[in-house]
């Protein structure tokens, strides 16, 4: 097998017993990346001087015996809204197209120490704002598993880039799904952690309340690898939680016996893909099969998450991105008459047009005299959100789920439409609003050969549940060995 | 809920945004839409039901009054679209 498709673990392994290099690990992604990412197009920037220079430092560094942490010499993609020191961060918007950061984003810094080598930066919705990367300022990327469709979004580009064998793993954020339901689009894992887990300094902000950073990689222990190197307190960011972390790999154990899964009624809609639908139910089958306990539960206010959403997320976005202004760093517009002309003209020039809605959205819900119908409003409801999970959490471990309601849909299919758009988020909403963590590992093909994903939902700061049974399920199955022809 | 293009443009100034007449026309149906969608909301009571900011239990986050590293200047205006003299410049605000 090429050094491109294996895994974060198998090739930590080879480091050590000397098969191979970070060297050859590198020019197997980067020669990946010439050969197929004119087609998926996952990467803004591909930084082969950065990856080559700190491939040979890796290698210098393993030279005196073992690799020193699992990434060392391997190649993790970053999504292009983390800042990386002197390396272009564009956010895939127009607006911050020559933005170089002066520093570096904490989860970078992490990697960094931990010796990784940087690929690129992968493609997005612009400012992190749609399901399936259509919205990206520069271009559309591909699903591998078929061209013409989506990749998902926001975190399309990792997705892709992980699924293609471009990078070894990815990092990537989510506010509304935006990495759970790309990995479930491109048949690979991504967690998004609990609100707090990791830290945010760095990230170039959406929805402060809802932003967090996770991994897509190709099985449930690299994802648990990367979370070990990236979570934990951060002093540079506030909202960061000062808990202890666990070593999520020591819970990766190849049963469930004494689990409770509870399984949400709610999730189980008309309008789902009858494929998505079986593979969900035989996945939860599996589980209990390994010895989970099987149990219904009810989220009775599901059906508000979206609209919660659209309110809340857009009006903390439109005061996130009120400091586009062309003053300090980003682009500004040419013949402006003053400085509120410039303002105008640098954002109206800079952002595209869901930015623009969602700042719309936002600045509309926060105005005067809407504020308490709409924001207020939201953040009730969001309090209703909550409570159904920690009443549910209080019988079951963990909850499991459809993370999508269809497999990866057509390029343009919903592009018209941004309510139809929205609602493809409808499954994994709910969890970015309750602050909860979920995983999103492969479950299953449709006939046309699509991947779906099985979502696994767990209390505040239990990814250590979320991962167990997420290994269990993946030992029992090999959903995640298959790669797609490219 | 139906929002006007008065509105419309009224919300675009407040977000500092200049729209073409088309896109004032397509943000109008679009946005109209949306807050249609998003009036389900009224469906629940919430009269009694405190707000969720976000859900850590953190409020002020504090630290010693220490002097930290900051950002040297050079490399704060090393983005700046146009700066003179150690300041990001603009254009004139004051005739």
């Amino acid at each position: 097998m090429e050094l491109f498709n294996l895994t974060i673990h198998e090739l930590h392994g080879m480091l050590n017993k000397g098969e191979t290099t970070s060297e050859a690990i590198t020019e197997s992604v980067l020669g990946r990346i010439k050969a197929v990412d004119g087609k998926v197009r996952s990467y803004i920037t591909v930084t082969e001087e950065v990856a080559r220079t700190q491939a040979k430092q890796a290698d210098q560094a393993g030279k005196s015996g073992k690799a020193p942490s699992p990434v060392t010499g391997i190649p993790v993609a970053i999504k292009d809204n983390m800042c990386t020191e002197g390396v272009k961060t564009t956010c895939a918007s127009r607006i911050l197209g020559n933005f170089i950061p002066p520093y570096n984003a904490t989860v970078v810094e992490n990697l960094n120490k931990a010796g990784y080598v940087m690929p690129g930066k992968a493609n997005m919705d612009e400012f992190a704002m749609g399901s399936s990367t259509e919205n990206s300022g520069y271009f559309v990327t591909r699903n591998p598993w078929d061209l013409e469709r989506i990749p998902g979004g926001s975190s399309g580009g990792s997705a892709a880039a992980v699924a293609a064998g471009e990078c070894i793993a990815a990092l990537g954020s989510d506010t509304g799904g935006s990495i759970r339901q790309p990995a479930a689009c491109c048949g690979v894992v991504g967690l998004k952690p609990t609100y707090g887990r990791v830290s945010r300094f760095g990230l170039v902000a959406f929805a402060s309340s809802l932003d967090q950073i996770g991994p897509i990689t190709k099985d449930v222990t690299d994802a648990a690898i990367i979370m070990n190197l990236i979570g934990g307190h951060d002093p540079k960011d506030s909202t960061s939680a000062d808990l202890a972390m666990p070593d999520f790999t020591s819970s990766l154990k190849k049963d469930v016996k004494g689990m409770t899964i509870g399984i949400p009624r709610e999730y189980f809609i008309d309008g789902m893909d009858p494929e998505v639908d079986r593979s969900v139910r035989d996945a939860v089958k599996t589980l209990e099969g390994l010895g989970a306990k099987v149990v219904d539960v009810t989220l009775p206010h599901t059906g508000y998450a979206v609209a919660t959403y659209y309110i809340l997320a857009t009006s903390e976005a439109s005061s996130n991105l009120a400091r586009y202004d062309g003053v300090k760093y980003g682009f500004r517009a040419e013949g402006a008459k003053d400085l509120l002309d410039m303002y105008m003209k640098s954002r109206s020039q800079g952002f595209g047009p869901e930015v623009k809605r969602r700042i719309m959205l936002g600045t509309y819900a926060l105005s005067a005299g809407y504020y308490d119908a709409f924001y207020k409003k939201g953040q009730q409801v969001r309090t209703l959100i909550k409570r159904d999970f920690d009443e549910a959490f209080k019988s079951v471990d963990v909850i499991a789920t459809p993370t999508a309601p269809t497999a990866a849909f057509k390029i343009g299919e919903k592009s018209e439409d941004p309510l139809q758009m929205y609602l493809s988020d409808i499954f994994t909403i709910s969890v970015n609003l309750a602050g909860i963590p979920g995983i999103s590992i492969p479950c299953g093909f449709t006939k046309s050969n699509l991947p779906i994903g099985l979502q696994l939902l767990g209390k505040h700061f239990d990814e250590a549940a979320i991962f167990r049974a997420a290994f269990a399920y993946e030992q029992a199955t090999d959903h995640h060995k298959k790669r797609p022809k490219l | 809920m139906k929002i006007t293009k008065k509105e419309v443009e009224h919300v675009a100034k407040l977000g500092r945004l200049e729209l073409s007449d088309q896109e004032t026309d397509k943000l109008t149906s679009q946005l109209s839409n949306i807050l249609t969608y998003v009036e389900k909301l009224n469906e629940l009571d919430t009269k009694s039901i405190e707000p969720t900011a976000h859900i850590l239990d953190i409020k002020n986050v504090m630290r010693d009054d220490v002097a930290m590293p900051s950002l040297p200047q050079e490399k704060a205006l090393a983005n700046a679209p146009d700066k003179a003299a150690g300041h990001y410049k603009v254009p004139k605000i004051i005739e």
